[in-house]
């Protein structure tokens, strides 16, 4: 990637989104984000870890069932679930985030666990939570929930309420 | 006996036996993903009625909480491990999206719960990112003072839980009493020992105390003669050095890939620090010096942890010396309630206090990521606007939970008492792991 593609933290939004290796990026408060699909996404990744962004320090996703009308950067087709990654380039100091775009029919992406072994953890977390699914993850089952909850807590269609006691072997009511 | 399996069993989540599992995840759990060791060569003759599985935790003294660990042990040996997360998960990022920014600290305070400054910290930076406010220069300052004790109030806990899981009780009492002379001043300050919610989106919530001055100072001068004793206690300490030297070696690049961060990513070398390498707060305005290991292991994590709290001493007598005078909050109606003296006086103030605590002040829409050194590491924050009082998404980075992965990694081929001080030298806090 050359100088002239990155914009400047101190750029304010650009009209046209520089492309950085082809795919459109924007500026979130002054912080470098790139916009992806399922079909780009580990090449994207790949590329900006051969950059020099080669640590992943987060992995996350939102549920945009609520907002599914926002704005968006030019040139990318909201869905349903984002996957937002956050990679550092140690060497310069720099962030960036890629931001997937994952549809509600298919909510699958790769797994970046070949690329990066320390997202393990947290694409497991994606998943427990969004309901999200990671192919080619070596052992994506729950994390945090018993594995016999039902639902993704973290979707925006999971109301916040009161859930009884769970015990092994007595049917909840969930 | 059945009965008891079917009770206990989490299912998937936990580590199968030798002949159930794939090879793929077998590598996982030795940690070979790692060492880029092919899948074959790993203890081919090893077979299942050689090996023992074992549940260590989650109620075990010496895993820090609710952290439950699947070993597969072949005598005393470890051969693979499984960390089982979960056991305090209380759905904070879920119930972050419930409150407004106002309550925000009170839940994020509570994840971190040996730091929660820093949490609360991190969120409020976040928050004020996509406010894009301007802090007063005393705030900035108020926040890095109070930063710093609480980073030496969380290494002395490390220090003394891992004095106890190896043995070394005397350090364990020495550790929480020295601790209580920084929490005591965090008490006077914030007016709890812990989840103080005392740093906001805007500012703080309450200037330093008269007197802050000597009082930080005593703690300042008092505690590095302390530090000198642990270092005569343990440091050079032959059972000591046994205990922890050469245990749990990794190296830069395993740990890079890993996503480690903190003391176990500065213990193989690599001098990675964010207050230093990519500065929030005034932190580029103060001298430290970033420590660093040579060896990634147990000791090394140790002795890092031990001189971080004299650079911290530093850097708080620095910022005891430049203490600007100004506001502890932003003057922005929007988003500091006014004085409640006003109250009585503006119809003006009357409606922003109002409007603050009734609905909370709204934040343009948006999404940033920030982060932060935490004691543990790096400590992110990833919050989305929706334009309204509320964080339509809350995600904490938590630099336990991302360095825990590190575990089997670690503990392979050791013993299981080694794995004893391993735990204890990854220092996690099961609140943050689990939010």
């Amino acid at each position: 990637m050359s100088d002239q593609d990155v914009p400047t933290a101190g750029e304010t939004e650009v009209e046209e989104p520089a492309l950085i290796h082809g795919a459109p990026s924007s500026l979130s408060r002054g912080q470098l984000v790139v916009h992806v699909d399922s079909g780009n996404y580990i090449e994207i990744v790949t590329a900006l870890r051969d950059d020099g962004y080669a640590f992943c320090s987060d992995l996350t996703a939102v549920d945009y069932l609520l907002a599914i009308d926002r704005p968006v950067a030019v040139g990318v087709t909201p869905e349903r679930f984002e996957v937002s990654v956050a990679l550092l380039n140690m060497e310069e100091g720099r962030r960036v985030r890629v931001r997937a775009q994952v549809p509600e029919r298919e909510a699958t992406l790769p797994t970046l666990f070949e690329i990066f072994p320390g997202s393990e953890a947290m694409e497991r977390e994606v998943y427990d939570m969004f309901g999200i699914v990671f192919e080619g993850h070596p052992d994506l089952t729950r994390i945090l929930m018993p594995d016999d909850w039902e639902g993704h807590p973290l979707r925006k269609d999971y109301p916040i309420g009161r859930i009884p006691v769970q015990f092994k072997e007595a049917p909840g009511q969930r | 006996m059945t009965d008891l399996t079917k009770e206990t069993d989490e299912g998937a989540q936990e580590i199968r036996a030798r002949s159930e599992t794939s090879d793929t995840v077998r590598a996982l759990e030795e940690g070979a993903v790692l060492r880029g060791v092919s899948h074959e060569d790993v203890d081919v003759e090893i077979t299942d009625a050689e090996t023992m599985i074992i549940n260590m935790g989650p109620q075990h003294p010496s895993t820090h909480g609710v952290l439950r660990l699947m070993l597969e042990l072949d005598g005393e040996t470890v051969l693979r491990c499984k960390p089982i997360v979960g056991y305090l998960h209380t759905g904070m990022e879920k119930q972050g999206e419930d409150l407004t920014y106002l309550q925000g600290p009170t839940n994020v305070t509570r994840m971190d719960y040996a730091s929660p400054l820093n949490n609360e910290l991190v969120f409020a930076l976040a928050v004020e990112q996509l406010l894009e406010v301007e802090i007063p220069e005393r705030a900035t300052w108020i926040r890095m003072l109070m930063s710093e004790l609480q980073r030496i109030a969380s290494h002395l806990l490390f220090l003394a839980t891992n004095g106890l899981d190896l043995g070394a009780i005397s350090m364990a009492i020495y550790g929480f009493r020295d601790r209580e002379s920084v929490l005591a001043f965090l008490e006077k300050t914030t007016g709890l020992r812990m989840n103080h919610n005392y740093i906001r989106p805007g500012g703080v919530a309450a200037d330093l105390p008269d007197g802050w001055r000597e009082d930080v100072l005593k703690v300042c001068d008092y505690l590095p003669s302390r530090l000198d004793e642990y270092d005569e206690l343990l440091t050079g300490q032959p059972i000591w050095r046994e205990r922890t030297q050469g245990i749990g070696v990794i190296t830069t690049e395993q740990a890079l890939a890993l996503s480690t961060t903190g003391p176990i990513l500065r213990s193989t070398g690599l001098a990675w620090d964010l207050r230093r390498t990519m500065p929030y707060l005034r932190y580029d305005q103060v001298e430290f010096d970033v420590v660093v290991g040579s060896y990634g292991d147990v000791f090394d994590r140790y002795a890092i942890r031990l001189n971080e709290v004299r650079e911290s001493i530093g850097i708080i007598r620095q910022i005891v010396d430049r203490m600007p005078v100004g506001d502890y909050r932003v003057q922005d109606k929007k988003v500091t309630p006014p004085p409640r003296a006003r109250i009585d006086e503006s119809m003006e103030a009357l409606i922003h206090h109002f409007k603050i605590f009734t609905e909370g002040f709204k934040v343009p829409e948006g999404e940033v990521y920030v982060a932060i050194e935490s004691p543990r590491g790096e400590l992110g924050c990833y919050i989305v606007s929706d334009g309204s009082a509320r964080p339509y998404r809350m995600h904490i980075r938590a630099p336990s939970f991302v360095n825990l992965q590190t575990l089997p990694h670690l503990m392979r081929g050791g013993f299981v008492a080694d794995a004893v001080a391993i735990i204890s030298s990854v220092d996690p806090i099961m609140g943050e792991v689990d939010r």
